[in-house]
């Protein structure tokens, strides 16, 4: 389904590896199976040309490796960037989270990535061969084989695409794109239409499958602390399983809160979620009351905007009218 | 583990006649850390501070815990005790069981418990408090006076008597404010100019004193003893140095249609102005929005006329950046808007007018060079109605006004109706109220003298409406002590409008983050006590931004916030607060949010090399924060994403001790 294949990926990659102006790339490889397609670090052509791979699988958003990757690094790094990545990105630099200078950031066009959870609730398990493209073909250990189309199990983020548009590169491949009017509030209003009784149940049903694999925190390019709280001794609440049903919602209700305002959207903490908990639909919520609250604002649009919640203008709501429509 | 001494205050029968004192001396007996535990009458006395001192010396307290008033009262007292006993200040905690207890609370049992609770809560705290030493800061030898009235006038020329620099920043080309509009004042009734205008020429000839007329703040940084101030200076297309206010311009401008705004736009001015004659700085201004030659390039009359050259029509704005050590809110008052008042017609008939107009009006330099006449035909008003309380001590539902009382319209009022009566004895001079409200020295007096001497017809009751029909405008109203309704033809309506602060008020209170109650007074750093300071260190108040006043009780204020200001600028070095915020710089990631939320500008970043666990070194970016810059208001540690940011006898470890030992 991509438009661009990985060819043209790895000529590029290796061009500027070998003229020295990158020391190393971020990239995709192949994993175990064909759609488990893992973040790499590529240090040379051979690596390049043996493992890099682009396919609907490569959802993984680069941003945040290069928190790590900047400090260790000698010379720049080659990071390859879809549009919904850029704005993660974008946002890094906002709170100086790597060194802009040492990064090549090469623009890559992206048709929508597909969600293998979508794919095997049609196939069931024992997938042992994927084939991408506009039908993709599965076949599976029991024999079984299926022509899926790409657009009927595309990632709830690449469905609801916000931006074809890079916010931010050093090169593009391809052409720019547009920011797009999405639907991504709908689900955010019909869970604010609930009486707040049958919210809870939902939450509570979602939440309680959390496994506390921290798989959310990790990939968040908002989770970007030296140290997490739930990671520090002093914090009491350290690698903590949760105890009961009020810990289950605490987790993810907390991280909800700390990337207000920072989290541009990305999908990634739905993304990884192996009990595919919704979690972009906390973020959600608070992407619309910011909207609402005070303005239209994308974290991550631009590099140095001053978000909402950590700015003041005298034309900002008064807390009494928050609370009045959060009675309504 | 700390060695806390526990001291509940009864405050006479002021706690001890709602908490249980003895139950609660007993009951944080038992928390932990405690050692010592005691009840007392008066802890802030003498012996009750020997008793604390006393305890401190035979246990060997390490902390001490005082159930008494609140903070903001004897905090101050405790630390002193403490310190006094070789403790350090900040080893002390105030469970207020006062104004959040027994003055709440009516029923022992529940003002007891609660009293417990937040005795447990101080003690958990101090288990974790830990000695600080402030810090010290130098001040800046200057203040700054915004607002150019009698207020700012008379605190500035107090703060340069005592050899202090002050500057005057007024919005008006002009300084003299509100009182240079009167006529006369009450109750003495001496021409407002007269004893106005010597002050005015003594803030212009004072060394000490410099006048930065027709500008306004836009920026301020800083704190206490070391403010950073942006000033704009507007343009006034005038040479300040070089004009004489000879006048010749005023006069030759041949653009005459200016609504006058000192007349409050009952005459017209020129394009280019003095505002009055006896106008400090006495310099021309030109309107920009009426000038031909600035708007259109065609004129240039005033240029021509000047002998000295001092126009200057590519005149621009200019910023001034000063630093002071102390600023002095004197932005003043106005009349509100009478426009939501239709029901007295002020719209609709020129010959309903507010007091401030009435002052214009009997004023010798007004529109009508004193003579009293109607503003539509010019003719002499032989019956005048007086409407008090218009916009003044309305329901807190209504919307038009305002709910407080005004405090000068009954005396000017009776000002009015006196001088009329006095001047053109034929004028019949009716005055409509709620109540007379006079408790001034002298004030009394002055109206009874206007109601019996000079034969005004007080009636209590208030006008519902007021209609022009003809020539003449029809009051109805009603007369409350004869339960009756009247209906009154008269010549000329005078509304006592309700007076409210300066529109500037509110940006600059944000500017100063000094606070303001719901109608935009500058709120006193204590009622009673603190009359004149702000809550905001370094910030003091004069005048009407602060409440409506007089002109004698503008005056004393003045003084008042001026011998603050000089209390503070003979200081030399100013003792920190130590409580302030910083950052560990292991968990910082250098994102920047708590730069960008602090209002101070406390906060800066640094690349720092961090020696990594694999011996490898690494260069991060960390947030460091200036402690003589840092208020301590904590908004960092509410922004810091990662929980690197904290305060220091306020830490997050501190109030969730707190909040943990009242939860439990």
């Amino acid at each position: 389904m991509q438009k661009i294949t990985r060819d043209v990926l790895v000529e590029k990659a290796v061009s500027l590896l070998e003229n020295g102006s990158v020391s190393c790339v971020l990239g995709w490889k192949k994993g175990e199976f064909d759609y488990d397609i893992t973040p790499a670090v590529f240090e040379s052509k051979e690596e390049l040309v043996s493992d890099f791979i682009f396919d609907d699988f490569c959802g993984a958003n680069f941003s945040k490796y290069l928190v790590q990757k900047t400090r260790k690094v000698e010379g720049k790094i080659l990071v390859f960037l879809k549009p919904c990545d850029t704005y993660s990105f974008n946002q890094l630099l906002t709170e100086h989270r790597f060194d802009r200078e040492k990064v090549y950031a090469v623009g890559i066009p992206c048709e929508g990535m597909v969600d293998i959870g979508k794919i095997k609730a049609i196939t069931g398990d024992g997938i042992s061969s994927i084939v991408c493209g506009d039908t993709i073909k599965v076949n599976t250990i029991y024999d079984e084989s299926f022509d899926i189309n790409a657009k009927d199990v595309l990632l709830e983020r690449c469905i609801n695409c916000k931006s074809k548009k890079h916010v931010a590169y050093d090169e593009l491949i391809g052409e720019e794109g547009e920011v797009i009017e999405s639907n991504r509030f709908d689900e955010v209003a019909r869970l604010e239409a609930m009486t707040p009784d049958e919210r809870f149940a939902f939450w509570q049903n979602e939440l309680s499958k959390c496994i506390r694999c921290n798989a959310c925190r990790d990939v968040c390019p908002a989770c970007t602390c030296e140290k997490c709280v739930f990671n520090n001794p002093k914090s009491g609440v350290e690698n903590k399983a949760p105890a009961n049903e009020f810990e289950e919602k605490m987790f993810h209700i907390i991280r909800a809160f700390h990337v207000a305002g920072r989290c541009t959207d990305c999908g990634e903490c739905s993304r990884v979620c192996p009990q595919n908990i919704p979690l972009h639909l906390l973020n959600r919520k608070f992407i619309k009351d910011i909207d609402s609250f005070y303005g239209e604002y994308q974290a991550g649009a631009e590099v140095g905007s001053r978000a909402p919640l950590v700015n003041y203008t005298t034309e900002d709501i008064e807390p009494c009218d928050v609370f009045e429509r959060g009675n309504d | 583990m700390q060695r806390i001494g526990v001291f509940v205050c009864w405050c006479g029968s002021n706690i001890a006649g709602t908490v249980d004192v003895v139950a609660v001396a007993e009951a944080l007996k038992k928390e932990p850390g405690v050692v010592f535990s005691a009840n007392y009458q008066y802890m802030c006395s003498q012996a009750g501070q020997d008793l604390i001192k006393q305890a401190v010396k035979e246990h060997n307290l390490t902390g001490i815990v005082v159930c008494s008033c609140s903070p903001r009262m004897h905090e101050a007292t405790f630390r002193k005790t403490a310190a006094a006993a070789g403790l350090n200040p900040y080893m002390v905690e105030i469970a207020n069981i006062r104004e959040q207890c027994s003055w709440v609370h009516k029923e022992m049992p529940i003002g007891t418990e609660k009293a417990i609770i937040l005795g447990k809560a101080a003690i958990a705290k101090v288990n974790l408090n830990v000695p600080l030493t402030p810090g010290e800061s130098p001040v800046t030898k200057r203040a700054l006076v915004i607002g150019g009235g009698i207020a700012g006038i008379q605190t500035a020329l107090d703060i340069a008597d005592a050899g202090f620099e002050v500057d005057i920043v007024e919005k008006k080309p002009t300084i003299g404010g509100k009182m240079a509009q009167l006529d006369k004042t009450f109750p003495t009734l001496d021409c407002a100019a007269c004893i106005l205008t010597p002050k005015m020429v003594d803030v212009a000839q004072n060394e000490k004193i410099r006048i930065f007329s027709y500008s306004e703040v836009t920026e301020v940084k800083g704190f206490v003893g070391n403010f950073d101030v942006k000033i704009k200076k507007k343009a006034r297309y005038v040479k300040e140095e070089l004009c004489t206010g000879c006048g010749a311009c005023t006069e030759k401008c041949p653009m005459k249609k200016v609504p006058n705004d000192f007349n409050l736009n009952m005459d017209t001015k020129r394009a280019i102005y003095i505002p009055f004659a006896q106008a400090v700085p006495k310099v021309a201004t030109i309107d920009p929005d009426y000038c031909n030659m600035l708007k259109n390039g065609k004129c240039g009359v005033c240029s021509k006329v000047c002998t000295a050259g001092a126009i200057d029509y590519t005149q621009k704005d200019e910023f001034i950046e000063e630093k002071y050590g102390a600023i002095v809110v004197a932005t003043g008052f106005n009349p509100i808007s009478m426009d939501k008042f239709d029901e007295f017609a002020y719209n609709q008939s020129k010959d309903v007018i507010t007091s401030l107009e009435f002052e214009r009006l009997t004023n010798a330099a007004g529109p009508t060079a004193g003579k009293l006449l109607r503003p539509s035909d010019g003719k002499h008003p032989e019956k005048i109605v007086f409407v008090q309380c218009v916009g003044s001590r309305c329901d807190a539902c209504n919307e038009k006004g305002k709910e407080y009382c005004s405090k000068i319209c009954c005396m000017y009022t009776a000002k009015h109706a006196m001088l009329t009566r006095d001047k053109y004895p034929d004028t019949d001079v009716t005055v409509f109220y709620i109540d007379v409200r006079t408790p001034g020295k002298n004030f009394d007096e002055f109206y009874r003298r206007a109601v019996e001497e000079y034969g005004v017809h007080y009636i209590k009751g208030m006008v519902g409406k007021v209609s022009p029909e003809g020539d003449k405008l029809m009051v109805q109203a009603s007369d409350l002590l004869d339960n009756k309704q009247l209906k009154i033809e008269a010549d000329l309506v005078v509304l006592a409008a309700a007076i409210e602060p300066d529109k500037s008020a509110r940006p600059l209170a944000t500017m100063l983050t000094a606070s303001m109650d719901t109608n935009d007074f500058f709120t006193e750093a204590h009622p009673k006590l603190r009359p004149v300071e702000s809550p905001t260190a370094g910030v003091f108040l004069s005048g009407a931004c602060q409440g409506p006043k007089d002109i004698p009780e503008t005056v004393a204020q003045a003084g008042a916030a001026a011998s603050k200001v000089i209390g503070l600028l003979a200081k030399d070095k100013l003792t920190g607060n130590p409580c302030v915020a910083h950052s560990n710089e292991l968990m910082c990631n250098g994102c920047s949010s708590c730069e960008r939320v602090c209002p101070y500008g406390a906060i800066t970043y640094e690349d720092k090399e961090f020696r990594m666990p694999d011996r490898t070194t690494q260069i991060r970016r960390i947030a460091v924060v200036n402690p003589a810059v840092c208020q301590g208001c904590g908004c960092c540690t509410v922004a810091c994403p990662s929980g690197a940011m904290d305060l220091k006898g306020f830490a997050s470890e501190q109030i969730m001790a707190e909040v943990d030992a009242i939860c439990k």
